[in-house]
């Protein structure tokens, strides 16, 4: 693709958001690590860490003579992702060898999908600045994962535990369109894979991998422009910031009238750039051809039906299930839909009694006290009485919080420890005015500049009652019987 | 004259008490001393007194404790694997493979692994690491390939039955070619778990023997489908033994049109055409068959092995296991003086060409018609098993060639394999039987049998052997040539 400087303008806006013409067009790779107990094609445990090579056998080894057998839960947890995102099961989708030599790769192939992949076509739901979009899959494919190279001393040595541990590859078409986009459908990406148990979604630990493909072509044309692919990308920041960076960089040059280079870029985030990998040069060629070592891999639709009736209820239809039942908006229905633990905990809480409310403590108090905790300490039952206390206006915000805070720390029932800290509703009309009548007759120049025209210190008064009180007093009696005597 | 016993013989013996299995393997110990430096069938033997004594070779079992040989590409657990390459020349199992587990589960005892073209490629065993093979019937000629050391051992009295892999006649072709019984079931029946793969959609694991019976026997103990190979299959074992003492008659023999274009010496056509006639004096019907794409079937078959071979290769790289040249600067070195250290001529050429035949551009023209033509190929021999039963034809074009004969011509040693490989390519139950002999060497003819029925073709093959009884025939050969060969 060259520049056409000739067409730059025509469009309002470009490919990062800049004044030219430019359009940036977005693909996806992900890799996803299977929740298997044992790899792809053997019996080692799949685990990470640990005491490099502990974990292989003759199979992963790749030892002369060994052989693979394809592990069915692989096959399984790749059907329920493509089940739950609407691909086309292919009813006999073939093993493939990917051939390269490496020194990480014991057999000098990967054993992966090639010309016939186990899922196609579907789409992922995902969300971008509140607003429903969808971004469709080419397709999804079983592979296993190579060995770890660790490179140190000027020596590098092999570490075969990962070897064969089994991974989908998703492959989206290439159409997002900005680095915010990209962004924000991993995160759906994510979020769905951990929600169905198919990838613990760690990306430090490795078990999600991105790779971006990105071109840009002049607003309004629909060929493709020449892509340049983005590796090392070691977290969804990562994605979106190389993303940006490369656009920048192409829409350099074609505005400069340089062709871009079809090649592979390495980003470094300590720099935030993206270099061209040294020794890419040449197209590698891998050789694919049908793994002979294993059949064809046949999923009739009895075992097909049977994943899909499985399948728990997905976070998008989850999220808009819980606008439509408890009133929220979307960001607080995709925010409590973040993980499955989180809106099952939501749904117990607010069973029976105010959503809004609710999801107002999940989304605050109960997930400030997850994140301190790892868990949630107080059982979403105990939380829905304590917010049905609130409702009643039987305590106040403040006095709730207090109370979850020792539920959180020591257990317990809500009435018990309201009883306990004294934190019932001050709402005893006579009670409440003497302690007003107290609180004016202590502060006698505040008063005089009140009914100087200081109407503003209304406030003051509502919080002195309140420190009185500790927070207890009724907030409505409170202004009720302040008006009375500063306005009455 | 222990040695010269069958395993039935043998195990009647044992029986009888008239001796016992150590005698049978001290006897063929003592043999092995003697002769085998004239032959170099053995390439590693267990070591002397082992056995019941050394608690490894359990006394029951069908096979009573009596020995048998693997093929250097079969593990077992702390014997040298090396399949007679350099690559491999320090390589010691650190498992079993599944059909000599079978043979131990049986009470077998480890005797040795027998010489062999390195990896299986060759059909002559002049390509191995530890030199030529020679035959038995005339030292100065080739034992064929790729299981020569099995066939001469077998031929020699030097072993009670061995176990070979046949990917294009490996089996067939020596046995044909010493004058002994070899069989090659049908693709999958015996699992290939722990056999080094040459060309894994071809390799199959089977017995060379002294008869029809005793490769009946052995086949029953190492068939039946396995978990660790994943293209073993899931079918009942049939009782080969029985299907052996039963009558040819009604049995319809087909006989392939055509096979003189493909190369066949006068005298193996009229030992082709007295088999026949033998086969109808028994009560067979002699039925014309037609098999048009046989002619296409070597040219297919070059490239479909070398292509699965050349990634099952791959892992021979000098990184993990094997030999690993020394002095590499990098990595790319380390590969390239590795394997060229490594491998063999044949095999080099071997793995070129099936790296070619995979290459991007000459997948479509190479691989993929190669698998059309054996998909067609397969058809062929379809159509023919509704008009007939079994299929008889010669096992090789000619006999036993001089060892360097066809050494620069690997052309003309391809085409040696015209009437064994279609076999593996359409996957069927094969035996050759030694039915005659031509200037002093044996020739073979085999049975060839529908998928899975090598029920059928152990009836014809053991009618085939009434017809012609061999063992006298090839006792007095044998001790002609060893003797002319200056051995005692």
């Amino acid at each position: 693709m060259s520049a056409r400087g000739a067409n730059e303008g025509a469009a309002p806006r470009g490919a990062n958001g800049g004044p030219a013409g430019w359009e940036a067009v977005i693909g996806l790779e992900i890799h996803a690590q299977l929740r298997t107990r044992s790899k792809a094609f053997c019996g080692c445990e799949v685990r990470f860490g640990g005491e490099a090579n502990t974990r292989c056998c003759p199979v992963c080894l790749g030892l002369p003579g060994a052989l693979p057998v394809l592990n069915r839960r692989a096959v399984e947890l790749a059907l329920r992702v493509g089940l739950a995102l609407g691909c086309r099961v292919v009813e006999r989708s073939v093993m493939a060898r990917k051939n390269y030599f490496y020194p990480d790769l014991p057999k000098g192939y990967q054993i992966t999908q090639y010309e016939a992949p186990l899922c196609e076509g579907g789409e992922v739901p995902f969300l971008l600045d509140g607003e429903e979009r969808r971004l469709r899959l080419t397709r999804i494919h079983l592979e296993e994962d190579a060995g770890k190279s660790l490179h140190a001393g000027g020596e590098t040595r092999v570490d075969l535990n990962r070897a064969g541990v089994p991974l989908i590859e998703i492959v989206t078409e290439p159409e997002l369109a900005s680095p915010a986009a990209a962004h924000a459908f991993l995160v759906a990406l994510r979020r769905l894979l951990v929600w169905l148990a198919v990838c613990d979604g760690n990306m430090e630990e490795g078990s999600l991998r991105c790779d971006a493909n990105v071109s840009l072509r002049l607003a309004g044309e629909t060929g493709l422009g020449v892509k340049t692919e983005l590796k090392n990308l070691n977290s969804f920041r990562g994605v979106e910031q190389a993303l940006a960076f490369e656009i920048d960089r192409q829409e350099r040059r074609l505005a400069a009238g340089e062709p871009v280079a079809p090649e592979t870029r390495l980003w470094d985030a300590a720099r935030r750039e993206a270099r061209p990998m040294r020794g890419k040069e040449t197209v590698q060629d891998y050789r694919y051809f049908p793994e002979p070592d294993l059949p064809p891999l046949a999923v009739d639709a009895a075992w097909r039906e049977a994943v899909r009736a499985g399948l728990p209820e997905l976070p998008d239809a989850r999220r808009r299930r819980l606008q439509a039942e408890h009133g929220l908006t979307v960001d607080e229905a995709e925010l409590l839909t973040a993980d499955r633990d989180l809106a099952d905990y939501y749904e117990a809480a607010a069973a029976g009694g105010d959503g809004a409310l609710a999801a107002h403590w999940v989304a605050g108090e109960i997930l400030r006290l997850r994140k301190e905790t790892g868990g949630f300490p107080v059982p979403p039952a105990v939380l829905g009485g304590l917010l049905a206390r609130v409702g009643e206006g039987a305590v106040s915000h403040t006095a709730a919080k207090a109370v979850l805070e020792r539920l959180a720390a020591e257990g317990g029932e809500p009435d018990a420890w309201i009883a306990r800290l004294g934190l019932a509703r001050l709402d005893d009309a006579a009670v409440l005015a003497g302690i007003v009548d107290g609180v004016l007759a202590a502060h006698p120049a505040e008063l005089a500049r009140y009914r100087g025209g200081r109407t503003k210190l209304f406030r003051f008064f509502v919080g002195r009652v309140m420190q009185e009180t500790g927070g207890r007093a009724d907030p409505r009696l409170v202004d009720r019987l302040l008006r009375e005597r500063l306005d009455g | 004259m222990l040695e010269s016993l069958t395993l039935g013989e043998a195990l009647a013996g044992i029986e009888r008490g008239d001796f016992s299995a150590d005698e049978v393997t001290a006897a063929l110990d003592a043999r092995i001393d003697s002769l085998d430096p004239h032959l170099n069938a053995y390439v590693h033997r267990a070591p002397a007194g082992a056995g019941a004594a050394a608690g490894i070779a359990p006394a029951g079992g069908p096979l009573c404790g009596l020995p048998f040989t693997l093929k250097d590409n079969m593990n077992l657990r702390g014997t040298p694997t090396g399949c007679a390459s350099r690559i491999l020349a320090s390589y010691e199992s650190p498992y079993d493979c599944t059909a000599a587990a079978r043979l131990l589960a049986a009470g077998g005892r480890y005797l040795g692994k027998t010489n062999m073209d390195e990896f299986g490629m060759g059909s002559s065993n002049e390509y191995s690491a530890h030199g030529p093979v020679r035959n038995p019937w005339d030292l100065a000629r080739a034992p064929g390939g790729s299981s020569g050391g099995a066939a001469a051992a077998v031929a020699a009295d030097l072993a009670l039955f061995a176990l070979g892999s046949d990917t294009g006649g490996s089996i067939r072709q020596p046995a044909a070619l010493c004058g002994v019984v070899g069989a090659k079931p049908t693709y999958g029946r015996v699992s290939r778990y722990g056999l080094v793969a040459f060309a894994s959609s071809l390799d199959q694991i089977g017995p060379l023997a002294k008869d029809v019976a005793d490769a009946a026997r052995v086949l029953e103990l190492i068939m039946g489908p396995d978990p660790r190979d994943a293209t073993s299959l899931d079918a009942p074992v049939p009782r080969l033994l029985a299907a052996a003492r039963k009558s040819a008659r009604g049995l319809r023999v087909g006989l392939p049109e055509g096979l003189a274009v493909l190369g066949l010496d006068d005298a193996v056509a009229a030992a082709w055409e007295a088999a026949a006639a033998a086969l109808a004096a028994q009560g067979a019907e002699r039925v014309a068959v037609s098999l048009p794409r046989l002619r296409h079937a070597t040219a297919a078959y070059y490239l479909l092995a070398t292509a699965e071979a050349s990634s099952n290769l791959a892992r021979y790289d000098g990184v993990r296991y094997g030999l690993r040249a020394a002095g590499a600067a990098d990595l790319d070195a380390l590969y390239r003086r590795s394997r060229a250290e490594g491998f063999g001529p044949e095999v080099r050429r071997r793995i070129m060409l099936g790296t070619f035949a995979l290459s991007r551009g000459y997948y479509e023209e190479y691989y993929l018609r190669a698998q059309k033509l054996r998909t067609l190929l397969a058809r062929d021999f379809d159509q023919a098993w509704e008009r007939c039963d079994c299929l008889l034809l010669p096992t090789t074009p000619g006999p036993a060639f001089r060892l360097g004969e066809r050494l620069d011509d690997p052309l003309a040693m391809y085409l040696g394999d015209v009437f064994t490989l279609p076999v593996n390519l359409a996957g069927l139950p094969a035996v050759s039987v030694p039915t005659a002999v031509h200037a002093g060497l044996p020739l073979g003819m085999q049975v060839v049998g529908r998928p899975l029925d090598e029920v059928t073709v152990f009836r014809a093959a053991a009618a085939l052997e009434r017809a012609f009884p061999f063992r006298e025939t090839r006792r007095r050969a044998v001790a002609a040539a060893l003797d002319a060969g200056d051995a005692p």
